[in-house]
């Protein structure tokens, strides 16, 4: 029982990190209608930051919040600069080739600026105390813990965010109607980039959680399976769904954790999971498990 | 060989063709043939005047053009996006590989099979892909070419417990006496590029490819009229696999590896097939040679530093997507038709039979 409950544990630590990613793209998606391949990277390249911030000499919470500002605004400006040209197009083509442009871009750019030749892996320090709590018998990690209790302040800062300000309504009124939006005096291209800046926020918590992981460094491949797991995630939730993001994402993270345990033939191809999770969701229900329903006009 | 870029580029979908049908009154192409026949006998020519390394690298960039071929049947033609062709290209890749090092097979003869096996994959990629369009099927393709190097890792086992073959020297030697290895390795796979360009022209320009254009441009238009849109997109799936396979078996051939120890390897593939696509221009005959071109030289340019070389692809696909939407060769077109305008005023419709700047690119060397 224990075995089984640790594991799932496990799933919810990963699956934090997941959430997080699939959240982003599903802001990303809402805003700009747009599946972000690059967004993995977007968050490497904020957590090669969070590293670069603590080598030199700040604490890793303090590096964290400084990593996050940055991403904020290299994420509008990705927005502004990079996407938006393309977007007019709405050629399905241009922008998946942009995002992996972006892709290959940043996952180069991190190569190349923050790890010195013949170096292998960077260590990113902790963000949780190790050892466990226990709770009704039961033990948890704290760094679990921890990962969850950061997930639901995202989820919480972003409910109030996107809920309670007024910034937050315009920036559903832009997602749902861009023209009716323009009519009422919104700058749909500022929230364009507000939604880009703060996926990017996002992804940068993702990726330091996901670095900081105590055995074992990180390098440049550090987010490419993730995003695997978040797309699944956001195609589980429904692509326009933040709650379904999350949920699907805890989803994933211990089906994950529960496949690797348990199923053997498995071993090694876990990947498996997500894909198989992405194929069947978008075959038999595009919307997910929280989607709307989007009737296509031909 | 003559010049495929007088195919109309943005066809509205059911027009009369303005490809000029050969002979029956028409002026004979001179210029056009003795460009052809320059190209092709300074392709025949070429490996001669290298070394097998530079001969090499030629067939790098003969295989990774068929793999972009591949990839633009159905990303240019049929308007498919696909992230897995990477995936493909190793089932070819490791066919070839198994075939010869486990089974003792000669390496040319896995060709067909792997040509097969990346189309059963295909098609059972293409069924579902039904389904889903534009940035989903991405997604979903994106999913195979980073699973593949996963399932090969778990289920190849080569030397030292690395998912990593290696035929033998002998495996990919020369089968007649007067060629060298080097020069016979060029000259099958100059064979085999040229046959699979001139299949795949031929296939644009007829019924198929102009079926595979209609379903791209208007799907219920094109069904409407007729067309089977379910077939035409299967088809092509399995087509564009194919391409890809015998492009991967290639690689083992010239090579001389099949490597799936780096995890992303796959994927970066698929990326570089559709950088050369689209770098080259879509829908294009010559785009995908043109674009596996540049992408080789690039490659051997920033040699050493190896993040150096995605870091400016990168930024390149992102220029070329905002200044050449339609690649190189809709570039030189657009440029040829511009200059055509400048020297005669009113060109009677045949001056787009001219040979455009671009007229050499497209012949398969």
């Amino acid at each position: 029982m224990q075995l089984f409950f640790d594991q799932v544990l496990n799933g919810i630590g990963t699956g934090a990190v997941y959430s997080s990613v699939a959240l982003a793209l599903v802001i990303i998606y809402r805003t700009t209608g747009l599946l972000n391949f690059a967004q993995g990277e977007m968050a490497l390249f904020s957590t090669f930051v969070t590293w670069w911030l603590t080598d030199q000499g700040l604490g890793i919470w303090p590096a964290l919040l400084g990593s996050m500002v940055f991403s904020f605004f290299a994420g509008a400006l990705i927005e502004r600069v990079i996407i938006r040209p393309v977007e007019a197009a709405k050629n399905p083509l241009n922008v998946v080739i942009v995002t992996l442009g972006l892709f290959l871009a940043l996952n180069a750019l991190c190569q190349l600026i923050f790890i010195k030749p013949g170096q292998e892996a960077l260590q990113m320090p902790l963000m949780f105390p190790k050892g466990d709590i226990s709770v009704l018998g039961l033990d948890i990690p704290k760094a679990i813990l921890g990962r969850a209790i950061v997930l639901a302040i995202e989820c919480a800062v972003l409910y109030v965010l996107l809920q309670k300000t007024k910034i937050g309504l315009a920036l559903r009124a832009v997602a749902s109607n861009p023209e009716s939006s323009r009519l009422v005096g919104i700058n749909p291209g500022n929230m364009l980039m507000l939604g880009w800046g703060i996926a990017a926020v996002l992804g940068a918590i993702a990726g330091t959680m996901a670095a900081s992981r105590g055995t074992g460094g990180f390098d440049t491949s550090l987010m490419q399976q993730v995003l695997v797991y978040a797309f699944a995630a956001a195609a589980l939730g429904g692509f326009d769904s933040p709650v379904g993001a999350v949920i699907s994402g805890l989803i994933v993270g211990i089906a994950r954790a529960l496949t690797i345990q348990y199923v053997d033939f498995l071993q090694g191809i876990e990947l498996v999971v997500p894909l198989g999770l992405i194929f069947i969701v978008l075959l038999f229900k595009p919307n997910g498990l929280f989607g709307r329903n989007i009737v296509e006009r031909v | 060989m003559s010049d495929p870029t007088n195919l109309p580029d943005t066809p509205p979908a059911f027009a009369t063709p303005a490809v000029p049908a050969a002979g029956a009154g028409r002026k004979v192409p001179w210029l056009r043939i003795a460009l052809g026949l320059i190209v092709a006998v300074v392709a025949l020519m070429l490996p001669y005047y290298n070394d097998p390394e530079t001969n090499q690298i030629f067939c790098q960039v003969m295989y990774l053009a068929l793999a972009a071929m591949g990839l633009n049947l159905l990303t240019g033609y049929n308007g498919q996006v696909s992230l897995g062709h990477g995936a493909f290209f190793g089932i070819g890749a490791f066919t070839a590989a198994i075939l010869t090092v486990d089974h003792g097979w000669m390496i040319e003869a896995t060709f067909p099979v792997a040509a097969v096996l990346a189309a059963v994959v295909g098609v059972a990629i293409g069924f579902p892909a039904l389904r889903l369009k534009g940035l989903y099927l991405a997604l979903i393709t994106l999913g195979l070419a980073v699973l593949f190097p996963l399932v090969v890792k778990k289920f190849v086992e080569g030397p030292g417990g690395v998912p990593l073959l290696k035929p033998k020297r002998s495996q990919v030697g020369s089968m007649v006496d007067f060629w060298a290895d080097d020069i016979y390795r060029y000259y099958v796979c100059l064979a085999i590029l040229a046959v699979l360009f001139l299949l795949a022209w031929n296939l644009v320009r007829g019924r198929m490819g102009r079926a595979m254009v209609a379903v791209r441009d208007q799907e219920v238009a094109a069904s409407t009229v007729g067309i089977g849109v379910a077939n035409v997109k299967v088809w092509s799936f399995a087509l564009s696999a194919a391409y890809a396979g015998v492009a991967g078996a290639m690689s083992t051939y010239v090579d001389r590896t099949a490597d799936a120890s780096n995890p992303i390897i796959y994927f970066q593939r698929s990326i570089e097939f559709l950088i050369a696509v689209v770098i080259g221009g879509a829908a294009t005959i010559g785009g995908p040679l043109l674009g596996a071109m540049l992408l080789v030289a690039l490659r051997r340019r920033t040699e050493g530093t190896e993040a150096m070389a995605p870091a400016l692809l990168g930024g390149a696909l992102i220029i070329v997507v905002y200044v050449l939407p339609d690649g190189i060769v809709g570039g030189l077109r657009r440029l040829g038709a511009w200059i055509r305008g400048r020297t005669s005023g009113s060109a009677p419709p045949g001056a787009a039979a001219e040979p455009t700047p671009s007229s050499p690119a497209p012949s398969p060397t």
